[in-house]
């Protein structure tokens, strides 16, 4: 249960061990560089901005020649895939990946090229086709739509901007010129509102008849064919054929690029590597023979600094205590069981400069109120297995990942034991399967709770889930308690402390033996009569003292009388506070009530073969169903118990994550050489 | 001997399931809204604001979870039927009341702040855990209607 002390570390070396010191400290990767406290008088910084461009764009083109064999040859991946994290890789065959960087990017080069081809064609295919549809309508001309015609006749093509008949357009022609008569029209087509025709007629009466034609809507087509619309068809066709048959060729041709997709996913990550090597070289304040690194390391890892660094280089470096108006970045570092739940922590916020770390205490709460939400042993053995067996399969699954699923596995193992204590096996699986298929009489439980079910005495548990709230609550007011120990301010402790103890201490003994308490817990619990005063004189101890010092800054004493009050008023935030963990209660009854629903719907069916298949699917799907929106409810709540109800009584967070400069890969691990 | 108490019974448990019910159905649409939104710009997201737009689901369970107390209590599944006065049975109706209305109103509301966090998702994946506190906080009084209605169910004499 720590936040990680911090240490400044500060290499001065020879520019000649310059690359060799950088690659050593990102294998390491221990160090977060920051160089911002170093006096750059008389010191220049490089200008890598460009170098690092080169590097950068070199990984995202393997990236997108990889994306490219991801969409002609995919990866055969299952759901499962996605937990099994990192492979890793050894030196040496990072050693000949590097060897081969050039070729490699030569291959991504040429696989980005035959995506573009292939899109290239694929635009050109849709192209030709819209030009086949275009010339649907001239199907049966059989002539080129530029067709002069013969000696002595003339061709016109066009359409009339509505649908007509053979009749209608002999008609609208004799309209304009009544005398023209030796023409032929042929109606070609007609769609929704366009006639295609083609008319035939002699030389000198052309000019006329276009005309005639014109005033009803004729107009010749925006595209003129020279070629006979159905020949150039099938010309069109093949040339979509051999578009088709080319990028097809080109598929097989990114097929056969497949087996180099680990060595491209390696380069990305080498030129990844690179990249933020030549960021790092552009922080760093530089003389004319000499670097300056200077950045965060965790106290325990300055001896392996010192040894590979300080020892292997001609160079000096200087160890230093974090100034107190430094912000250093934070690292926690917990036991096996709370470190699962650092991820708990990280995702409300770290602890900030001066606060200690929850961790610890807080996973103890959250696998105890966890387990009490789902509260169904079978559910919590089933949770616990999935997880258990998860981890074991894939043992190089993501940092995060593994944090999440070890901390469910240890959550499922506290749901079982609370699962046993209430007696919930998937619900009353036992009772109804015992009364339906076996016909058994009693109506007591199979399995008898441990402790008792809370169905049956509601109020029991009410009360047992507020207490454990205060009890959670006290808690996070004594880590408040502690951090002013910590920090020598007795008189915040005292003030903002211990006046809330004696003042909820003094309420609660008041509070136990009154009618209202009796009525709850159906029983008269009566305390000696010391107790009694005892609670008084705790009572108004505290409100005293709280009405008196808690605004002890303010000189005004009037304002620090009204601050002091509205501290008081703070006692009805404990009680919502200490309500609020009656959804332990509400949870966990809701997990069993429905998990009995679902065995009762089951049940109806009845006994026999019909009844038996029947039950197990009912069984199934209800209990999935079940299982899934109760763990979400049960994750959801327990984060909120503790985040808003036991962080608010002392933690703030705020803290700047540990950022070491290291080996950010995205595809494998290499493994150090040792 | 009269049958309105039975009634009165029945009535209650059906308006818990139903309010609650149709509550959530109003959450969990708004929020789903929200989520295919976000899944459409980034497919990578869908669980996380799958989690979110289950969230305002949970009154429609707890209107359930009443529902059937109030069922078994009177009897009606399986096993004799209770006899119920009609004031017993109007006190049942009464105590079904709170997630009823509470779950129809306040699964509404869960489903607009989720919404809401889902947008705090979509920008922020890594706020995570904040962005699913508020419409958590809103379910709070979800879970208090709840309990004055099982404590309410569970202890009126039948």
């Amino acid at each position: 249960m720590a936040v990680l002390q911090m240490q400044r570390f500060s290499i001065c070396a020879l520019k000649k061990d310059r690359k060799a010191i950088l690659e050593e400290l990102q294998m390491l990767g221990v160090m977060e560089i920051d160089t911002s406290v170093v006096e750059d008088e008389g010191l220049q910084k490089m200008d890598t901005m460009e170098s690092r461009q080169v590097f950068e764009k070199q990984a995202v083109m393997a990236e997108h020649a990889l994306d490219v064999l991801q969409k002609y040859v995919p990866e055969k991946t299952s759901m499962l895939d996605s937990l099994a994290g990192k492979p890793l890789i050894d030196k040496a065959d990072y050693d000949r990946i590097v060897s081969i960087r050039d070729e490699l990017m030569k291959k991504a080069n040429q696989l980005i090229s035959m995506n573009k081809e292939i899109s290239e064609n694929n635009a050109n295919v849709v192209k030709l086709e819209n030009q086949i549809e275009s010339l649907t309508p001239w199907m049966s001309l059989d002539v080129p739509m530029t067709s002069k015609g013969t000696g002595s006749a003339e061709i016109l093509v066009g359409t009339m901007s509505r649908v007509m008949t053979l009749e209608e357009v002999r008609v609208a022609v004799s309209e304009h010129e009544p005398d023209l008569d030796a023409y032929d029209v042929q109606i070609l087509s007609a769609d929704r509102d366009l006639t295609y025709l083609a008319v035939v007629c002699l030389k000198k009466d052309a000019g006329r008849l276009e005309d005639a034609l014109r005033a009803s809507g004729f107009a010749r087509p925006s595209q003129m064919v020279s070629k006979i619309p159905s020949e150039l068809k099938v010309d069109l066709e093949r040339q979509i054929q051999q578009l088709k048959t080319e990028t097809k060729q080109i598929e097989d041709k990114i097929g056969s690029f497949a087996e180099s997709r680990d060595d491209l996913k390696k380069v990305a990550d080498y030129y990844r590597i690179r990249a933020d090597k030549y960021q790092v070289l552009g922080l760093l304040p530089q003389s004319k023979q000499t670097f300056f690194i200077s950045g965060y390391v965790p106290a325990g890892a300055v001896s392996i600094l010192n040894e590979k660094i300080g020892q292997a280089y001609n160079c000096t470096v200087d160890v230093e205590e974090i100034k107190e108006d430094e912000e250093a970045p934070v690292l926690l570092k917990n036991g096996k069981i709370s470190t699962p739940a650092e991820s708990v922590l990280e995702s409300y916020g770290l602890p900030k400069k001066g606060e200690i770390d929850p961790t610890k205490i807080m996973s103890f709460f959250y696998i105890i109120l966890f387990g009490m939400m789902l509260s169904d042993a079978a559910y919590g053995l089933i949770v616990f297995g999935a997880c258990f067996i998860v981890i074991k399969k894939f043992p190089r699954m993501g940092e995060g990942m593994k944090k999440s699923l070890s901390l469910f596995m240890y959550c499922g193992l506290s749901t079982l034991i609370w699962g046993i204590l209430f007696g919930g096996y998937f619900g009353d699986v036992f009772d109804v399967v015992a009364r339906v298929f076996f016909h058994r009489q009693s109506t007591a439980p199979v399995i008898a709770p441990l402790w008792f079910a809370p169905l049956g005495d509601p109020m029991k548990l009410l009360l047992f889930s507020m207490g454990l709230g205060i009890l959670h609550l006290f808690t996070g007011l004594g880590i408040k308690g502690y951090t002013y120990l910590k920090e020598k301010d007795y008189m915040g402790f005292v003030c903002d402390v211990v006046f809330w103890y004696m003042l909820l201490v003094g309420l609660l003994l008041m509070l136990i033996p009154s009618s209202i308490f009796a009525s709850i817990a159906q029983a008269q619990i009566t305390f000696p009569p010391f107790l009694n005063m005892l609670a008084k004189v705790l009572a108004i101890g505290g409100a005293v003292g709280l009405l008196l010092f808690a605004a002890r800054d303010n000189k005004n004493f009037g304002l620090r009388l009204a601050l002091g009050a509205y501290e008081l008023y703070n006692i009805t935030g404990w009680l919502s506070d200490v309500l609020s963990y009656s959804r332990l209660l509400a949870l966990g009854l809701a997990t069993g009530v429905i998990a009995s629903v679902v065995n009762q719907m089951g049940s109806m069916l009845g006994d026999g073969v019909v009844g038996a298949i029947g039950f197990i699917v009912i069984f199934l799907v209800g209990h999935t169903l079940n299982l899934a929106i109760n763990l979400l409810g049960a994750y959801v709540h327990t984060n909120r118990l503790q985040f808003v109800e036991f962080f608010g009584k002392f933690y703030e967070g705020g803290g700047r994550p540990f950022n070491p400069f290291k080996e950010n890969t995205k595809y494998v691990d290499i493994k150090e050489e040792n | 001997m009269s049958q309105l108490g039975i009634v009165y019974a029945l009535l209650g448990a059906a308006l818990a399931v139903l309010l609650a019910g149709a509550g959530s159905s109003i959450g969990v649409g708004i929020a789903g809204q929200a989520a295919s939104g976000v899944v459409t710009e980034d497919p990578s997201k869908f669980a996380k604001v799958l989690i979110m737009q289950l969230l305002p689901g949970t009154q429609g369970i707890y209107g359930l979870l009443v529902g059937f107390i109030t069922l078994s209590k009177v009897g009606l599944l399986g096993g004799q039927v209770a006899a119920l006065t009609p004031q017993s049975g109007l006190m049942i109706l009464a105590a079904c009341l709170p997630i009823g209305i509470v779950g129809l109103i306040s699964g509404k509301y869960q489903g607009k702040t989720s919404a809401a966090a889902i947008g705090i998702v979509a920008k922020k994946p890594d706020q995570f855990g904040k962005a699913m506190l508020f419409p958590a906080m809103v379910e709070t009084y979800a879970i208090l209607a709840l309990l004055i209605s099982i404590l309410a169910v569970t202890n009126i004499p039948v």
